[in-house]
């Protein structure tokens, strides 16, 4: 589609969407209204820069589906995620919204070389996670054959990926390397005894190096993917040229601005990603701030597609951390903390990579008022607490416990994350 | 009571695992002139109890959370046992017998005998077992 045409039917949608929300949506309302936006002041695509943003804790506001602007009956599914906070955020579905999210992933999935006849092993957690699910019916609708394996058990993956023939996964990176390094000690080699040969990359960050790495070591390609629940769920995929994951116009507008400034930035140029989804309809979101750095490009591709083009995620504007694909906040831990009587509120969170995995430690002070002579006491406590970081941030976390008064004290911006990753 | 004279105060101080700390420890303690007469370390992973006995416990008590060590207060017994084979036997045995459970134990040969520390889960019971199994207790007197 011409460039041109792109942005006219992006107009279009976006028009529809501001009169939806503004008669709709008593949420997007009142921030429009206190904003001074009405949808008469949307007159052309840059117009969209007038429009107030969202965040990811507008859904843990408004939890479970309050500022949803579809009714439950016609919603076909709700996903959930652990928000910033010890309450989760819950996203709804449309059958529209399952339609365009299977679609945008259809769209991705063959942009990269993937149809009949191939075989997908899923290894993204199914159930409350988007990932799983989202990927399976993406690859159902252009007549891939999924393997559900969901996450886990790395030794049956193996097994099954040589005995079904799987032809590409869909996971995180460190995982495939985890499955790369497993596989070698069981005696396989996933370039030479497997029919490997491409990995849907995504839900952490990356790097050039890694992906070298594993291109070179798995004899396979790797392809970045990219989404977020409030998107849908994983949504848009590199295509062959490997040079950023193709935006689907149509169905989302994508801008990256300077996160202190909010300007927006020109092609190339490194900032946060804010994203518009054109057509969801249960949960439009508006201007979401996904807290991603990176850059985009909209020149024509060299596949020959006209969708702008956003490349690997860089970092975070804020002190999100993504551990084994799953996103962690320290209010999380936080949080969770408070909870437990027996430790105090100061906390350290360290992580490292064992091998391919993530490893996140959480270093907790034991009380005064709790401290026992019995060693049984102290693990009790200590297991207490990993059990309830576990419950809260869907993560296995390693508690240690130290003693009073040798945890940091802040004053002023906590940094209570040492991050020893290389990636 | 009469058994109240049996009964030592240990301290246990919560210590992590890492070089350094038993030396805080211990120079806290003798900047106080405070005597370590018997201690053991228990370690689990990360982290660890140090328990003593120590001839002034309130003093060592309240230098060592002073300084910003969790410290307890804990009631243990020591035993007197023979310095020769079959010396902890007969001692563990009075015990079992009596069906009191040890939670943990150490000990030390000193100059004229063996002494077992031992915190149980009975104290009382403990020491009227003992005594009646024929075993001799220490008074905490002679530590403190």
């Amino acid at each position: 589609m011409p460039r041109e045409d792109i942005r006219r039917l992006q107009y279009r949608l976006l028009k529809t969407l501001v009169y939806r929300l503004y008669s709709f949506s008593p949420f997007y309302h009142n921030r429009m209204r206190s904003a001074g936006v009405h949808p008469d002041d949307i007159r052309s695509l840059e117009d969209i820069r007038k429009l107030p943003f969202m965040v990811k804790n507008d859904l843990r506001d408004h939890y479970p589906d309050k500022i949803f602007v579809a009714g439950q009956e016609d919603l076909i599914r709700y996903h959930v995620s652990s928000g910033t906070t010890g309450k989760p955020t819950v996203v709804g579905y449309t059958q529209n919204d399952l339609n365009n999210w299977t679609a945008s992933l259809a769209r991705g999935l063959v942009s990269c070389g993937l149809g009949r006849g191939d075989v997908l092993q899923v290894s993204y957690g199914y159930g409350l996670f988007t990932g799983g699910l989202g990927l399976h019916y993406g690859a159902e609708r252009i007549g891939v054959t999924v393997l559900p394996t969901s996450v886990g058990n790395t030794e049956r993956q193996i097994e099954l990926m040589q005995d079904l023939h799987t032809t590409a996964i869909a996971c995180t990176p460190s995982y495939l390397l985890h499955i790369g390094e497993e596989a070698e000690k069981m005696g396989v080699s996933i370039r030479n005894d497997t029919n490997l040969r491409i990995g849907i990359l995504g839900a952490e960050p990356w790097s050039d190096n890694m992906k070298a790495r594993i291109e070179e070591w798995l004899g396979i390609k790797a392809y970045d993917i990219y989404g977020t629940s409030e998107l849908s769920g994983p949504m848009f995929c590199e295509c062959t040229e490997q040079n950023g994951f193709h935006v689907w116009a149509d169905l989302a507008y994508v801008e990256v601005l300077d996160p202190e400034t909010g300007e927006q930035l020109p092609p190339g140029e490194q900032g946060e990603m804010v994203i518009t989804m054109l057509q969801k309809e249960a949960l439009p979101m508006v201007r979401f701030r996904s807290g991603d750095i990176t850059s985009y490009d909209d020149d024509v591709c060299g596949c020959g597609r006209t969708h702008p083009r956003v490349h690997r995620i860089s970092g975070r504007v804020d002190d999100m951390l993504i551990i084994r694909g799953i996103n962690v906040f320290p209010s999380q831990v936080e949080y969770t903390l408070m909870t437990v009587p027996e430790v105090g509120q100061h906390f350290m969170i360290e992580v490292d990579r064992r091998g391919a995995l993530d490893d996140m430690q959480v270093k907790v002070e034991v009380r005064k008022e709790s401290f026992s002579d019995k060693i049984t006491d102290l693990m009790a406590i200590r297991k207490n607490v990993e059990h309830r970081l576990r419950n809260a941030l869907n993560v296995a976390v390693n508690v240690e416990l130290v003693e009073p008064g040798s945890l940091p004290r802040f004053e002023g911006k906590a940094k209570r994350v040492i991050d020893r990753r290389k990636i | 009571m009469e058994q109240k004279k049996f009964i030592i105060r240990q301290i246990s101080i919560f210590s992590e695992n890492k070089p350094g700390r038993l030396a805080a420890i211990a120079k806290a303690l003798q900047e106080e002139g405070i005597n370590i007469l018997a201690f053991s370390i228990a370690e689990a992973d990360g982290f660890g109890v140090v328990r003593a006995l120590v001839d002034k416990p309130q003093k060592a008590f309240e230098k060592l959370s002073g300084i910003g060590f969790n410290v307890a207060f804990t009631d243990v017994i020591a035993v007197q046992m023979k310095d020769i084979p079959g010396g902890l036997y007969e001692i563990a045995r009075i015990l079992g017998d009596g069906k009191i459970n040890i939670e943990y134990s150490y000990a030390y040969s000193g100059r004229d005998a063996a002494v077992l520390i031992l915190r149980v889960d009975d104290v009382g019971a403990a020491i009227s077992v003992i005594t009646k199994g024929g075993g001799t207790l220490l008074e905490s007197s002679m530590f403190q």
